[in-house]
């Protein structure tokens, strides 16, 4: 038996969001009496393997393979049963991110194995099988039965943090089989930008509505995000109007962020906006309106002309980072 | 080309959520049913491709796993455009018996593009579309922000972090879709409501599948404490607080 988890990495990185998997799945395995192996596919070095180790991870298996240089939802999949087999593995922890959401329902159906999509914790039982998801994005909670000996979930980003337990950690090169018939799809070209702060990865968060009147006002938000180390997010008529580009649409139809600070700026706060944000540990909104709905999100707010009290926000954040 | 469009039917997105029978139970009075979002901007898509290259599409369904009271839904996807419409006459409790059900349907009568939606507004499975092309066997791509039929070959652009990428794909595939894929969703015209009326919309008995999850019990988050307000003229006030109280710049 085992705890196997899929790792993401971006340029050979791992994301933030690896590691929280891993320290969930190792909390897990705890439970269970059993080990974490992480699974990564794709250039990474021996020193960022061994990093999964710092989190509770004893193996990792390292897969390099030419033909799995793209996401490819089911080539991925065979990949990811080929180590469910390997490792006997009968939790498999996954991001609920794209990626994640992708390869884990098609291994359900591999595997038969029951899937939980959007777990905020760790099973609040283990028999019967019980994790508690996000419905209703974000709105309420539901605790849904795994009813199958092999179980799969996706773990909502931010939802459980990162939780350091120092282990021993083997490294192993593992080479699945991967079968032409699996490349369907074919990645023709690819538009990033790197050097970005990763939206979904980003501990603040300063985001933008239509409050903000218009793109050429976007200067002090990129400037805050600057300061504070933070991404760049944006309501959904923002990226609409091509003002913002849309991977900072957040919200119920765009992204589901939870970072620990999220600064709203000129957003009304629409129960659709905030089906995106509501995890996020503390809020700030600053909106001229006072009765607007994002105050009730809100742990603190300025009622105020955004694009005045920016440039004091940036000022006093500038005076602060000066002491 | 023949298109397939899974629906799913679900509450209004401004719906307040509430539970019954000691919150097992998610309470249906008084709600407004509609079209998943992203499964309308699916349909609207598609419409868009059909209407800008004529014969090139020459058929759109939509496909529903739901009970009677889905039908006013269904017939929402026909009046927005939709050539015909499948119901497959069970409760939609589980993903994967709900998958096994649309498969059954793409088995039956081949289709060259399915398109389902990231995720369904009520449960938020996110998970429909990957089941179904590993139940088939065909390729999927996630994630798809843009569809297009260009010479006969689909062009696909995915979201990635920080970015896109442009996927090609054989055909039949399974594109599960997110938002960019359309601007707006169409809404049904005078004309079209008139001719949903008398276009197919089939109901089919399920066939025997399993249920491999089940919900027990729901939750509402706890009410959040009430917002701390700052002068608009002392935002130092703001940084201070965020510094020494929320401690978290
Ligand atoms: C099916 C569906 C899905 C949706 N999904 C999403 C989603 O994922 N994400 C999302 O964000 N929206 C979504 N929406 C849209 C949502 O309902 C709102 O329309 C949207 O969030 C509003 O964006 P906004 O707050 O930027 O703009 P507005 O609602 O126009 O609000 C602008 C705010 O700025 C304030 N303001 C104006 N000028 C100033 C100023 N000078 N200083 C300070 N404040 C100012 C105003 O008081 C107002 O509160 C969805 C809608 C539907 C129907």
């Amino acid at each position: 038996m085992s705890v196997l988890v899929y790792t993401e990495n971006w340029d050979g990185k791992f994301k933030k969001v690896t590691f929280e998997l891993v320290s969930y799945a190792q909390e897990i395995a705890k439970k269970l009496g059993t080990s974490v192996v992480a699974l990564s596919i794709g250039n990474v070095n021996d020193e960022q393997l061994k990093a999964l180790g710092n989190y509770g991870a004893t193996k990792v298996l390292n897969v390099q393979d030419d033909k799995l240089k793209w996401l490819n939802n089911q080539a991925y999949t065979s990949v990811v049963a080929q180590a469910v087999a390997k490792e006997n593995a009968n939790v498999i922890i996954f991001a609920h991110n794209n990626s994640g959401k992708a390869i884990a329902s098609r291994l359900s159906v591999r595997l038969k194995a029951g899937l939980a999509t959007g777990a905020t914790a760790v099973p609040s039982s283990f028999d019967p099988f019980t994790v508690t998801k996000k419905v209703f994005t974000s709105k309420a909670l539901g605790n849904i039965v795994i009813k199958t000996p092999v179980r799969i979930i996706t773990l909502l980003q931010n939802a459980f943090g990162l939780i350091e337990s120092k282990v021993e950690v083997a490294v192993e090169a593992f080479q699945p089989e991967v079968k032409d018939s699996e490349l369907k799809t074919v990645v023709k070209e690819v538009n990033k930008i790197t050097g970005k702060i990763l939206l979904t990865d980003a501990e603040i968060v300063v985001s933008g509505g239509r409050g903000m009147k218009g793109p050429e006002n976007w200067g002090p938000i990129e400037e805050l995000a600057a300061l504070l180390g933070a991404g760049t997010a944006c309501s959904r008529p923002v990226s609409d109007e091509g003002w913002r580009p849309h991977d900072e649409h957040t919200g119920q139809t765009g992204k589901v962020i939870a970072p620990n600070l999220y600064f709203a700026c000129g957003i009304s706060g629409a129960i659709q906006h905030l089906g995106g944000i509501s995890g996020s540990k503390c809020i700030v909104a600053i909106n001229k309106d006072p009765d607007a709905p994002i105050f009730e999100a809100a742990d603190y707010g300025i009622v105020g002309d955004v694009l005045k009290v920016l440039p004091e926000l940036i000022a006093a954040v500038k005076e602060l980072k000066a002491q | 080309m023949k298109i397939l469009i899974c629906i799913s039917n679900v509450p209004d997105t401004t719906t307040k959520i509430k539970f019954v029978n000691n919150n097992t139970a998610f309470d249906i009075a008084g709600v407004q049913w509609i079209i998943n979002p992203w499964d309308e901007l699916a349909l609207t898509r598609a419409l868009e491709i059909k209407d800008a290259q004529p014969g090139i599409i020459e058929n759109i369904t939509v496909v529903n796993v739901g009970l009677i009271d889905s039908e006013p839904t269904i017939r929402k996807a026909l009046a927005i455009g939709a050539d015909a419409a499948i119901r497959i006459n069970a409760e939609p409790k589980d993903t994967f018996f709900v998958a096994s059900q649309i498969a059954e349907v793409v088995r039956k009568e081949s289709f060259d593009i399915v398109i389902c939606g990231i995720e369904s507004s009520d449960y938020n499975g996110a998970a429909l579309g990957g089941m179904l092309s590993e139940m088939l066997d065909l390729p999927s791509v996630s994630a798809v922000s843009h569809l297009d039929v260009v010479n006969g070959a689909v062009e696909l652009k995915r979201e990635i972090d920080g970015g896109q990428e442009t996927v090609a794909t054989q055909l039949p595939f399974i594109a599960i879709i997110q938002k960019g894929i359309a601007k707006d969703a169409r809404i049904p015209s005078m004309r079209g409501i008139m001719t949903a009326k008398s276009k197919p919309l089939t109901a089919v008995e399920p066939i025997a599948a399993d249920l491999l999850t089940e919900f027990v019990g729901f939750d509402l988050p706890k009410p959040k404490a009430a917002c701390k307000k700052i002068d608009p003229d002392n935002v130092r006030e703001l940084v201070n607080l965020l510094h020494n109280e929320a401690k978290l710049i």
